[in-house]
């Protein structure tokens, strides 16, 4: 492949789509403030058109292939999703309209704030922020928050598992906390022993992933959180794992705090290539007053004739806003679409198919392939990508030989307390003959590594490209095109 | 729903595991937090939901019924049929982040596009993959500002013209931070476009000033001076801009921003009820390796073929967690790609039509208006670009709600973020809005007048 870009592929004089002209009388523009240049493609619509489509051929996703990426959740994105979003009166309504001309509006965001809250088992919802990342932003600030309202400000100290995302130190970092590792013990779950050796009144929370990104559910969570509560801490829960544990068990009623979700996995709001996510962050009832600003509420109780009158709020000690408008409003729309499909049968029985499809493919790899912690796993399980008699083979050689078999690989070396870690997620919309495939072709990789390494080594054969060159991007530091040079 | 296992499925997998039960798998959940029982709806089809959210959406006034002069932060463009219609490709919108640059090329050189573009359409040298709007780009610049002297310098200046919901936002990111100050848009220091007030606040404790362009009512003011001052004591400056409006203004790149962000909705994004949007956000070569978030880079592959990977990773939280330039762990990636469309399918000219559009036609609203009794421009000596303020003797909710009755959103009340702004209305005019329809919103401000 080698298609050009679309600086590239311009040509003087060319045109796309055309506005009309002016019907009012012109005026000159403001003095002193004129563009000289604007170096813009000049290509024609279906040039466009046939540049946007083989780029995107050049793409796997999930309409194309099985698409098992640890910790993402790639299930499928229904059809209907991309309908509801785009009715008008959805996506022509202007963030700063009156509430009364936004009543439709306002109230699917009250009904996906509770029913969020429901799932969860919590009492009250933000839907501003824009990622499972900017959730945690939110999370950390309100711990943040409550700690300081108390006036217990000497409360710094986050402790992170070492088996966390990377977002969980990035993120209490960027809130001021003092970042304490916590150790995983022998069984993948949180190290009791090192938990209570750390915990003192300098103790502002815990940043929990359960499942955890072993694929675990922590076997002591109880025990976990009453040590966390016990010594003054809130207990924040990351979300990104849901998709194992909806309707199953509610977060907040074991005792979470806080917990952030991601739409774009859980509810299949779909991955859009890298985004929009959306981080909605259901908290407990003495969290509510340090929610962002604004939340819906209801202003006006409805009865027997009218409905009840929605409109913005402002929670009594927020935080303030994280975000302009009211959050990924489409997002929103997509998650309410998908939740009002599966109601409280289907939520669970995603999550049970989903452990269900997990566990069945990871009995199956488990002899040729080490799994490190074993154990039955929630929605996904982590294996070691390398094996000691085969000298010179590595995660990432098998996760790209992978990609010759019409697969997307794996997450690899993630978390990173599994050496050369593969961390497969099937989710639960894949079919058992998808599955078995996968299960032979790993099997068939592990085999290849023994008799024809070179195959891995120098997969993938039959992509749009060969591996590429990571090095040199990172010297030449090549970001954009210079079309006034070019043209 | 959507889920493909049949009774004989179930029971095969299960008999692999040894299990007689699904439920046997989540044994290790406490017992009695298991099987809760959810107060939902019940579950719908494809064909109830619709027709429920097609009532729901009903119940909205939105801008294809209404005729709007509503912006702020926000615009109703035309966006050309080929912008969606890509957008809905399964490659696209079903794929994730290009972690694997061997079957993620096609996203990878569609946010190269979009990078080269915004560098293009700003002026700037380097641009990021997007952050999630323009609000949370600016708080990124402040971030950005504060790691680039170390914390040393406190000071962060923003002018009372900058969208008001930036500033919260803003704020709202180092409200923890006792030791950052964050000043220059309080009511003191006012909104005048001489910038004189501002550019006394300058000194060496400055980390950053941030101002918007056009700024957040419209106008259109020369930045160097205060650029200069701000260089001269060492500070970085960053722009927050509308994307349209560069297509006939010059790039602040070329009055010596280091930074320019912005909220990227105007490119070919439906208004969504506020999101989801993009913030793009560019710099200058010389703070290239402190820029937060995704970059793509162009290389090559092992056999010499041109190639596109995410570059300079090490600077993202997956790598330094606690050390990294910002959390930030995706990108707007589909509304980027929304954009490169937009902006590739208008072009160069397309481009300047809408923006010259917008201009002309909102010329020609302000001179309407100011003509009608009781109306006058707020700042009629400041140019401005597609949304200007004006003065009215009546207040501005009666104002709105007289407009309301004949099917038109006025525009913004400027007095809720501005109480020295009382009985001020702001008007956003894009190319959508027809001569016919700004002669009706004249008329019917007339007759309110003479009611």
């Amino acid at each position: 492949m080698t298609e050009p870009t679309i600086f590239e592929m311009s040509s003087p004089g060319r045109r796309g789509v055309k506005m009309p002209v002016s019907d009012v009388p012109e005026v000159a523009l403001p003095k002193g403030f004129e563009r000289q240049e604007l170096h813009f493609p000049e290509i024609s619509e279906l040039e466009a058109v046939r540049h946007f489509t083989r780029l995107s051929q050049l793409n796997h996703a999930i309409d194309t292939g099985f698409y098992p990426l640890g910790s993402c959740t790639m299930k499928y994105n229904p059809k209907i999703n991309e309908v509801t979003t785009r009715l008008s009166g959805f996506a022509n309504t202007h963030p700063l309209q009156p509430e009364d001309t936004v009543q439709g509006n306002l109230y699917l965001m009250y009904q996906l704030q509770e029913m969020l809250a429901e799932i969860g088992g919590f009492a009250g919802t933000t839907l501003q922020p824009a990622a499972g990342a900017h959730g945690e932003l939110v999370g950390a600030l309100m711990i943040h928050a409550y700690h300081k309202d108390r006036g217990e400000h000497q409360r710094v100290r986050m402790l992170i598992p070492d088996s966390a995302h990377g977002t969980n130190p990035a993120t209490s970092a960027m809130v001021g906390f003092d970042i304490v590792p916590l150790a995983t013990d022998a069984r993948g779950n949180v190290d009791l022993g090192h938990l209570k050796s750390l915990v003192d009144d300098r103790l502002a929370g815990l940043m929990l992933t359960n499942p955890n990104t072993l694929g675990l559910f922590d076997e002591n969570v109880e025990e976990v959180i009453k040590i966390v509560h016990d010594a003054g801490g809130l207990v924040y829960g990351d979300g990104a794992n849901m998709n194992a544990i909806l309707g199953v068990t509610q977060p907040g009623k074991i005792g979470f705090d806080i917990l952030h979700y991601n739409l774009h996995k859980t509810f299949s709001t779909p991955h859009g290539g890298g985004g929009p996510g959306s981080g909605p962050v259901v908290v407990a009832e003495r969290l509510l007053d340090f929610l962002p600003d604004p939340v819906v509420g209801i202003i006006e109780e409805g009865d027997d004739e009218n409905p009840p009158l929605y409109g913005l709020v402002t929670p009594a000690k927020t935080i303030g806003r994280i975000k302009a408008f009211h959050g990924h409003f489409g997002i929103h729309v997509r998650a309410f679409t998908y939740i009002s499909m599966l109601g409280a049968i289907g939520l669970r029985n995603a999550a049970e198919k989903a452990v269900l499809n997990a566990n069945y493919m990871q009995e199956k790899l488990k002899g040729t392939y080490t799994l490190p912690y074993d154990r039955s796993c929630m929605h996904e399980f982590v294996l070691e990508g390398f094996w000691d008699d085969v000298p010179g083979i590595q995660a990432l050689d098998i996760a790209k030989r992978l990609i010759d078999y019409g697969i997307h690989p794996p997450t690899n070396y993630f978390p990173l307390i599994v050496k050369e870690a593969l961390m497969i997620e099937p989710t639960e919309t894949e079919n058992l003959e998808t599955l078995d495939r996968f299960v032979e072709v790993m099997l068939k990789i592990a085999e290849e590594a023994r008799t024809q390494p070179e195959l891995l080594k120098n997969a993938p054969h039959n992509a749009p490209i060969k591996r590429a060159d990571e090095l040199k991007a990172a010297k030449e530091l090549i970001l954009c095109c210079y079309p006034s040079e070019e043209m | 729903m959507f889920t493909p296992h049949t009774q004989k499925d179930v029971e095969v997998m299960l008999k692999s595991l040894g299990i007689e039960r699904i439920e046997d798998l989540f044994s290790e959940i406490p017992e009695k937090f298991r099987y809760p029982k959810l107060d939902l709806p019940d579950q719908l089809t494809e064909m109830e939901i619709l027709s429920n959210l097609d009532s729901i959406a009903s119940a909205n006034g939105s801008t294809k019924e209404l005729l709007s002069f509503l912006g702020a932060g926000a615009y109703d463009h035309y966006i050309p049929a080929a912008v969606d219609n890509l957008l809905q490709r399964g490659e696209w919108y079903t794929a994730y982040t290009p972690y694997q640059p061997e079957v993620s090329q096609g996203t990878l050189q569609a946010i190269f596009e979009f990078q080269s573009l915004i560098c293009q359409l700003t002026g700037m040298a380097v641009c990021n993959a997007s952050h999630y709007d323009g609000a949370t780009a600016a708080a990124e610049a402040a971030i950005l500002a504060d790691s680039h002297f170390r914390g040393k310098r406190n000071k962060f200046l923003v002018s009372r013209a900058v969208n008001p919901q930036y500033r919260a936002v803003m704020r709202s990111y180092f409200r923890p931070h006792d030791d950052i100050q964050i000043l220059g848009d309080d009511q003191e220091t006012g909104i005048n476009a001489d910038m004189a007030k501002l550019i006394e606040l300058i000194d060496k404790d400055t980390a950053l000033v941030l101002v918007q362009y056009p700024d957040f009512f419209g106008r259109v003011i020369d930045y160097k001076p205060l650029i200069e001052a701000a260089h001269a004591h060492g500070a970085l400056v960053a722009v927050a801009t509308n994307p349209t409006a560069l297509g006939i203004l010059t790039p602040p790149g070329e009055l010596g921003a280091d930074i320019v962000i912005g909220e990227g909705q105007p490119l070919g994004i439906p208004l969504s009820y506020g999101g989801p949007y993009l913030g793009y956000f560019a710099v200058t070569e010389e703070l290239l390796r402190k820029i937060a978030g995704r970059l793509v880079g162009q290389t090559t592959d092992i056999d010499g073929n041109l190639a596109y990977v995410l570059t300079l990773t090490a600077r993202e939280q997956h790598i330094r967690r606690g050390k990294a330039t910002s959390n930030i762990c995706s990108n707007q990636g589909l509304m980027t790609l929304a954009a490169t469309i937009y902006m590739t399918v208008l072009g160069k000219e397309g481009f300047k039509e809408v923006a010259n559009l917008c201009y002309q036609k909102a010329h020609f609203a302000a001179d309407q208006l100011s003509q009608v009794d009781g109306y006058q421009l707020a700042f009629p000596e400041i140019p401005f670009f597609h949304e200007f303020v004006v003065k009215s003797e009546r207040p501005i909710d009666e104002v709105l709600e007289w407009l309301r009755d004949h099917d038109i959103l006025g525009g913004y009340d400027l007095s809720q973020d501005y109480p020295e702004l009382e009985n001020h209305l702001m008007l956003a005019v894009t190319e959508k809005i027809s001569r016919e329809d700004i002669e009706f919103l004249t008329a019917v401000l007339e007759e309110e007048y003479h009611d």
